[in-house]
């Protein structure tokens, strides 16, 4: 499973830092982005799908 | 110009008053009537002309949609821009960048975002925990108390004034300047009022000149010094920031805190759940904002425009409801119900698009404590029977009493 974050479309609402900080991090102005090129280790898949489900700006997608 | 409407709303498909007492107490009814008698948008002449709607998907379009709408006024008042002399119009706007638009809005707001990251404001924490822990301590052992005024109202107060640079002690001036700005906006311009804002406008330049004269590590001194496009801003820029700064943060967050405490106030289920599981706040307090979101904002149309076949003139007021928004069954799951585990949330609470709000980081952090703190200190209470909760009126929805009697406490 891989995530990915758009930059276009993340405003740094901070939910899949916040919920998955294992996928995500935020740079110095609060946007968002995939670490490890979005590669979810195995056992955190429900954490990646989680981060989806709350992001107000459906900035982020996942690669089953 | 039409003439100004005041008085009660006579039907609220075609007269709504966003800004009264009826609309304040019943705005949940109000939307779920408006939208099952076939009117998902509601329109007003109150306010020179306004339009409310009531989907998510209208509301997302709008905050996205900034070619048709501007944001140089967020906030609706009795007059347009247009009638207001001296006013800074488009793309900056009088407090930026909440009331700025693209091209500048990006410029001005990237100044301000790496003070509200999450990188940033995660180690107030602990100045949170501390402020929320005294004003709990200065309750003493009174076992009937008002969880808004002698506690949600001070926590975003007393964090943003140290932020800022302002005295923390002069919390009860920035809230009747809130008020002023964010409550009173069906209000005629009386003497009184034009006073308040006089004197308002006179405390900001004597903090700005000896935040000049003095500089230190704060906000105040960061925006003097701040650069846009190679130059530093425009004392006006830099002196509407900070007002936004202030404003925004106050009675945005209390009303948040203020509502949730509410909730568990009258829901002892779900208190007792966060009470035995603290690890569930974090969850509880998103589906908080989603079920009680606080702030409305507005936008104005740009030129005359169709909307999902309503036609809408030059400099409408178009309310951007995000409470409505988060209550909207085709992107919730059981949307009135409060479900304080609920896994799907992607509520609007902070808004959609360019202008999410840029203190939710910090909101967030006062709500998750100021719950977890008062859960901790009083592990049960509930509304005192003999005593009235009163909320707000305007575009920010909180209660601004919470008579409460403690149950328990630890």
């Amino acid at each position: 499973m891989r995530v990915h974050v758009d930059p276009s479309k993340c405003q740094g609402h901070n939910r899949c830092y916040a919920l998955a900080p294992e996928l995500f991090d935020v740079d110095d102005y609060g946007n968002a982005f995939e670490l490890n090129d979005g590669v979810v280790p195995a056992g955190l898949e429900d954490k990646a799908r989680l981060a989806l489900a709350n992001c107000p700006e459906f900035a982020i997608s996942i690669e089953e | 110009m039409s003439e100004t409407v005041y008085g009660p709303v006579t039907d609220w498909a075609t007269d709504f008053d966003h800004g009264s007492p009826a609309y304040a107490a019943d705005m949940h009814k109000i939307w779920d009537d408006l939208k099952n008698s076939g009117c998902p948008i509601a329109h007003t002449e109150r306010y020179g002309g306004a339009w409310l709607p009531l989907t998510h998907e209208m509301v997302h379009s709008i905050a996205y949609d900034t070619d048709h709408f501007t944001s140089e006024a967020p906030v609706v008042g009795q007059l347009k821009p247009s009638q207001i002399p001296d006013r800074i119009g488009a793309p900056i706007g009088p407090v930026p960048p909440i009331s700025s638009d693209p091209p500048f809005h990006a410029e001005a707001r990237r100044l301000l975002l790496p003070a509200f990251a999450p990188k940033m404001i995660d180690p107030w924490r602990d100045e949170v925990v501390e402020i929320c822990n005294q004003l709990i301590d200065d309750m003493g052992d009174a076992d009937h108390i008002d969880a808004a005024v002698q506690y949600s109202q001070h926590i975003p107060v007393m964090v943003i004034a140290r932020m800022l640079g302002l005295p923390v002690e002069d919390g009860d001036k920035f809230r009747g300047w809130v008020n002023l700005v964010l409550s009173g906006i069906g209000e005629e311009r009386t003497e009184a009022r034009m006073q308040q804002f006089m004197e308002f406008s006179d405390y900001l330049a004597y903090h700005v000149n000896d935040h000049k004269e003095n500089p230190r590590e704060d906000l105040i001194s960061f925006l003097l010094n701040a650069e846009i496009f190679g130059e530093k801003l425009s004392l006006e820029h830099a002196v509407g920031t900070v007002i936004l700064l202030l404003i925004a943060g106050i009675d945005t967050t209390w009303s948040g805190i203020g509502s949730s405490l509410w909730h568990l106030a009258t829901n002892s289920v779900d208190r007792r759940r966060l009470v035995e599981n603290p690890d569930m706040i974090p969850a509880a307090v998103e589906e908080f904002l989603r079920a009680y979101a606080p702030v409305t904002m507005a936008r104005l149309v740009k030129e005359d425009m169709e909307f999902h076949g309503v036609q809408m003139k030059k400099e409408d007021w178009v309310l951007l409801p995000f409470p409505a928004a988060n209550r909207d069954d085709k992107q919730f799951a059981n949307a009135h119900e409060v479900v304080i585990d609920r896994e799907e949330n992607r509520h609007a609470a902070f808004g959609l698009g360019i202008h999410r709000c840029l203190g939710s980081n910090l909101a967030r952090l006062e709500m998750n404590v100021a719950v977890e703190v008062f859960l901790q200190r009083f592990p049960d209470f509930s509304v005192d029977a003999n005593e009235i909760v009163t909320w707000s009126t305007g575009q920010v929805r909180g209660p601004r009493t919470l008579p409460f009697v403690v149950n328990a406490r630890a």
